[in-house]
């Protein structure tokens, strides 16, 4: 049986990790690449890499991460962040990601999407969807959830899917930061529109609400960034727990 | 031991090259006839869609070179696709050394299967130390049937191949370097015939 997914994502910026950390076995705190293999060994199944940084070399320096992680780490993982073009794609692959995720690029010209599915296949293209709620709309967000837009969530997921996306990445503003667990009840309309995976983000704050999420949600897969920082929840007990909930996980 | 991954300009190829690298041995990426001929051991990558990645096997004429290598070949995901008869995917023909025929996932299920799913009736030496029921991960809409060359099996919405396997030849619907110790230990498996 298929899995539920169980996905860390580590924010990055010229190269290294940003928020906070305090894994004991860690060397060096800021090193992506050794917490990339932690998370891997604790039992991840897979890892988003997002690129928050804007100077001119962030290609090239990004590039060399996705090297060294590829280099390193034997599970998937995703990066995204900035990404706007067919030549960014192509670099990020060459160099060992297994997929990639763009956002605003893609609601700005989503032609983008076609492009990139002809050339690289559906299976390595994320489509991230910021959303959230207004006046009782999901109404799609850009840069980093900052600039409202008029475009209705489940439309845009729709036609994401119709393009060839791979896959839906959706983080909700209104969950994201506040640890009282994933927008379940937009995840699971969104997973009854269309049939692409969805892997919820935003609101993890303890265990019951990757239950709740892969119950109640029909979420496929759960991001998560601060709780598996800072510890607060340990990936083997979470899939610990999740297996004694009756979910199928991989432990 | 002379490895080489094929190198005809389909997929995420440098992800093989490392988990290669971690097991202690080195491949070397190569679309020379000659090289993959004389390798001990060829791998035959694969993502993207059929029909294009088997015109660029055309192309560079390995459509008529893989199917005579004599040394344990391994396909990769749509590499192991791509040693069947065809494929849906395009309507593809294929190489033809497993005798299945490629379709695609019914409606029923999230297409692509997207993760890690269980692998079970495990035959050949490629599966030598995996428990049955092992994790793996995978990427694809399209799969395999169930036949006499099936060597692994998996489900999603139906029972389909997981792995196959015909003489020399060996193919993975999984990612092995992507599948973790359990997928390593694969790899190794297979460097090891």
């Amino acid at each position: 049986m298929l899995t539920k997914r169980i996905i860390p994502c580590l924010d990055i910026k010229n190269g290294r990790t940003v928020k906070g950390i305090n894994f004991v076995d860690l060397r060096d705190a800021g090193d992506p690449v050794e917490l990339a293999e932690i998370y891997a060994r604790e039992g991840a199944d897979e890892l988003v890499f997002l690129d928050i940084s804007a100077t001119e070399e962030r290609r090239k320096t990004l590039a060399n991460l996705v090297y060294h992680v590829a280099e390193k780490v034997n599970i998937p993982f995703t990066v995204g962040g900035g990404i706007s073009s067919v030549e960014d794609v192509d670099i990020l692959l060459q160099n060992g990601a297994d997929k990639v995720s763009i956002n605003s690029s893609a609601v700005k010209r989503p032609e983008l999407i076609d492009e990139l599915v002809a050339k690289f296949g559906s299976q390595c293209i994320v489509v991230a969807i910021d959303a959230k709620q207004i006046d009782g709309i999901w109404k799609v967000h850009l840069v980093g959830g900052k600039v409202p837009t008029e475009i209705d969530l489940f439309e845009w997921a729709k036609e994401v899917e119709e393009r060839g996306a791979g896959e839906i990445l959706f983080t909700s503003m209104d969950h994201d930061g506040t640890k009282g667990g994933f927008a379940n009840e937009a995840l699971a309309k969104l997973s009854s529109l269309i049939n692409i995976p969805v892997i919820a983000s935003g609101g993890a704050g303890a265990i019951s609400h990757f239950t709740d999420t892969f119950t109640h949600g029909k979420a496929d897969a759960a991001l998560a960034a601060s709780i598996f920082h800072f510890k607060e929840i340990e990936i083997k007990d979470l899939k610990e727990e999740l297996k004694k909930e009756g979910i199928p996980i991989r432990l | 031991m002379e490895i080489v991954i094929i190198n005809y300009g389909a997929g995420n190829i440098q992800s093989i090259k490392f988990a290669i690298q971690r097991l202690g041995y080195e491949a070397i990426l190569s679309e020379t006839v000659e090289e993959i001929q004389n390798a001990d051991k060829v791998i035959f990558p694969g993502v993207g869609e059929a029909s294009s990645a088997m015109s660029k096997l055309r192309l560079s004429g390995l459509d008529k070179i893989v199917p005579q290598l004599k040394q344990p070949v391994l396909g990769i995901c749509l590499g192991m696709q791509l040693m069947c008869n065809s494929s849906e995917e395009g309507n593809t023909k294929g190489l033809r050394i497993f005798d299945l025929d490629v379709v695609k996932f019914p409606k029923s299920v999230k297409v692509p299967q997207i993760g890690w799913n269980e692998i079970s009736s495990l035959k050949s030496d490629l599966f030598t130390a995996i428990p049955e029921k092992s994790h793996i991960y995978l990427v694809h809409s399209y799969y395999a049937p169930l036949g006499d060359e099936t060597i692994a099996e998996s489900e999603y919405a139906l029972s389909y191949s997981a792995a196959l396997q015909k003489d020399n030849f060996y193919g993975t619907q999984f990612h092995p370097e992507k599948s973790s110790v359990i997928g390593e230990r694969i790899l190794q498996n297979f460097l090891e015939l």
